[in-house]
C-alpha cells in the first residue's frame, strides 16, 4: 500500500518497512536533478522532518519523511545517478527505506485517489 | 482572509507572454515580468545553445535611446568607458558607478546615428533611467525605447540561421563580436547585434514589439532553434563568466572587486579620471581590491549557491557565492565568489559552508567554458 503527503513524498508500506520517494508530480516540478543526499542506514527520522535533500539544476529542496522510524537503506544508486529521480520516481528513483517506529501515522496521509485529486487542485 | 498580505507588486507581461505559454513554457516572475523559466527543460535548453541556437525572450530589459548636445562628454561623467572612442555600429560593455565607485548597474551602449543606444538591466531599469535622468542636463533626452521587444539568438548555429532572414545596405557578415547595425527582418526594422549573454556566438535583435510574435515564430521555425527559457540562461553565463547585476555586482562591489578591470581600461579616461569613484577605483587598478570575483570548481556533484559562505583556514567567514549552481557542459557544480585577495590565486583550496555542510572547491581561471565570439580581424 502507497500512501502519500502534501509536500509530494511517498511511502510504500510492507509490513513494517516503509520505502520513501518523491512523486512524479514533484520531480517534473523541480527539473533536472543533478543531487541527491539520501540519509545513511541507522539514522533516525521523525514524522515531517528533514530526511534527504533534492537539488534540481535551478534550486535545493528538503525531502520530509513521511513517517517517523530507523533508515535501514539509502538507495546508494542515486549518489552517481541522481537523474533516475527524473526518469522514474515512483520505482527506481526511490530515496531510502525504513522500520516504521508508529504504523499509526499513516492514518494522517493520502491514499493514491487523494493524492491525485490534491494534485488536480494545484 | 487577511487583507493586508496582499501587498505584491503587480508582475508585468512581455510582449511574447502568450507565446511563451503556448510553447510550454513555465512562467515565474523575474525582474517584475512574468518569464519563461523553461520549456523542455533547463539542462536540455542550455546543451541546445551550447550545439545548435537558441532564442532566448530579453524585452524585460531596458532599451534607452539617448540623445542631445554634448552627450558623449555627459555620459563620460557617469561611465568609466570611452564614449568618445565607439564609432558608428560599435559596442561596448560598461559600468554606471556611484560616486564611491560602487556598480549601479552594468550595461551595453552602441553609437546609433542619432545618439547612444543602451541596454541596461531589467530589474533595476527605472532606477537607471531615474539615474541618468538626475545626472544627465536636460538638454540630453533620455528615450525609454519600452514599445520593443529583445530577441537573443545564441549558439553556434545562429549565424546560419539568422542570414537566412535579414537583408540590409551590407550583408549580416559585416557584423563582428560587439558590432551591430540595421537590418531588416520578417519585414521589420531590426537593431542587431553580434553579442548576448551566453559565451556563444549570437546576435541580439532589437525589434519593435508588435512585430516580436512575428520573428519569434519566424526563427524558432527553424530545425536548428528552440526557444530557451531563463534557467538555461543562468547556467550559460555561470560557465561563461558573465556576472548578474543584483547577485554577482552590487552598489558595495567596485569594477576591480568584480574582476572587471577591462571595463576601466582606457587610457585617456584613467588619466583624465573624472568619472564617479575614479579615485579609488584607479587606486585599487594599482595596488588591487581587497576582495575579489573569482570562479569555483566545487568538488562532488552537490551545487553550492548563492549565499554560502567562503571559509579561511581558520573556518572564519571570510566571503561569500554570488551564483552558484550546475554547470550542464562539465557535468559539475561551479560557482562564483568574492574571496580576499590573498585567496583569489588559481589553484588555491577553499572551504565553502552551505546550511552547515562544508565543501571543498578550488579557485580556477574563467571562462569555465570558453567563448566561442567571432572577432573580426583588426
Amino acid at each position: 500500500m502507497r500512501y502519500f503527503t502534501e509536500d509530494h513524498e511517498w511511502v510504500d508500506v510492507d509490513g513494517d518497512i516503509g520505502t520513501v520517494g518523491i512523486t512524479d508530480y514533484a520531480q517534473g516540478q523541480l527539473g533536472d536533478i543533478v543531487f541527491v543526499d539520501v540519509p545513511e542506514e541507522g539514522k533516525t527520522v521523525t514524522k515531517g522532518d528533514e530526511a534527504a535533500v533534492v537539488e534540481s539544476v535551478k534550486a535545493a529542496s528538503d525531502v520530509y519523511s513521511p513517517v517517523s522510524g530507523t533508515v535501514i537503506e539509502g538507495n546508494a544508486d542515486l549518489a552517481d545517478n541522481p537523474g533516475l529521480v527524473n526518469e522514474d520516481a515512483d520505482g527506481e528513483g526511490w530515496f531510502f527505506k525504513l522500520t516504521l517506529s508508529d504504523p499509526d501515522e499513516l492514518k494522517d496521509l493520502m491514499d493514491e485517489a487523494k493524492y491525485e485529486a490534491f494534485v488536480a487542485k494545484l | 482572509m487577511s487583507d493586508e498580505a496582499e501587498t505584491e507588486i503587480e508582475l508585468q507581461t512581455l510582449p511574447l507572454d502568450a507565446w511563451h505559454r503556448a510553447r510550454g513554457g513555465r512562467m515565474v516572475p523575474f525582474a517584475g515580468y512574468h518569464m519563461p523559466v523553461q520549456y523542455e527543460g533547463i539542462m536540455a535548453e542550455h546543451l541546445w545553445v551550447r550545439d545548435s541556437a537558441g532564442l532566448f525572450d530579453v524585452s524585460h530589459m531596458g532599451q534607452l535611446l539617448l540623445s542631445g548636445d554634448n552627450l558623449d562628454d555627459e555620459l563620460e561623467k557617469l561611465i568609466p568607458a570611452d564614449v568618445k572612442g565607439v564609432a558608428l555600429g560599435q559596442q561596448k560593455y560598461s559600468l554606471l558607478l556611484a560616486e564611491n565607485g560602487g556598480i549601479l548597474d552594468d550595461l551595453m551602449f552602441s553609437r546609433w546615428p542619432g545618439g547612444i543606444y543602451m541596454v541596461v538591466n531589467g530589474a533595476v531599469k527605472y532606477e537607471d533611467i531615474a539615474h541618468l535622468r538626475e545626472h544627465l542636463p536636460d538638454e540630453i533626452t533620455i528615450n525609454h525605447l519600452d514599445d520593443r521587444a529583445l530577441l537573443a539568438l545564441q549558439g553556434p548555429k545562429a549565424f546560419d540561421v539568422l542570414k537566412r532572414h535579414v537583408t540590409g545596405d551590407y550583408p549580416l557578415d559585416v557584423l563582428v563580436f560587439m558590432k551591430g547595425g540595421r537590418f531588416e527582418i520578417a519585414g521589420v526594422d531590426a537593431y542587431i547585434s553580434r553579442s548576448g549573454y551566453t559565451g556563444e556566438d549570437g546576435f541580439e535583435i532589437s525589434i519593435p514589439a508588435d512585430a516580436a510574435e512575428k520573428v519569434a515564430d519566424l526563427l524558432c521555425a527553424e530545425p536548428e532553434v528552440k526557444p530557451i527559457g531563463l534557467g538555461a540562461r543562468d547556467s550559460l553565463r555561470l560557465e561563461a563568466d558573465l556576472p548578474l547585476y543584483g547577485h554577482d555586482l552590487d552598489p558595495e562591489t567596485t569594477p576591480l572587486m568584480a574582476a572587471l578591470g577591462f571595463a576601466v581600461a582606457s587610457k585617456r579616461r584613467r588619466e583624465e579620471a573624472n568619472y564617479p569613484g575614479a579615485a579609488r577605483i584607479l587606486a585599487e587598478r594599482e595596488q588591487g581590491p581587497v576582495v575579489k570575483r573569482v570562479g569555483l570548481l566545487v568538488e562532488g556533484r552537490q551545487p553550492v549557491r548563492e549565499g554560502a559562505a567562503v571559509l579561511d583556514a581558520d573556518g572564519s567567514d571570510v566571503g561569500k557565492v554570488t551564483s552558484g549552481g550546475f554547470a550542464p557542459t562539465l557535468g559539475a557544480p561551479i560557482a562564483m565568489a568574492y574571496v580576499p585577495a590573498a585567496m583569489a590565486e588559481v589553484g588555491t583550496r577553499i572551504q565553502l559552508n552551505q546550511r552547515g555542510k562544508v565543501h571543498e572547491a578550488t579557485v580556477t581561471a574563467m571562462p569555465f567554458v570558453p567563448h566561442r565570439y567571432v572577432r573580426g580581424s583588426k
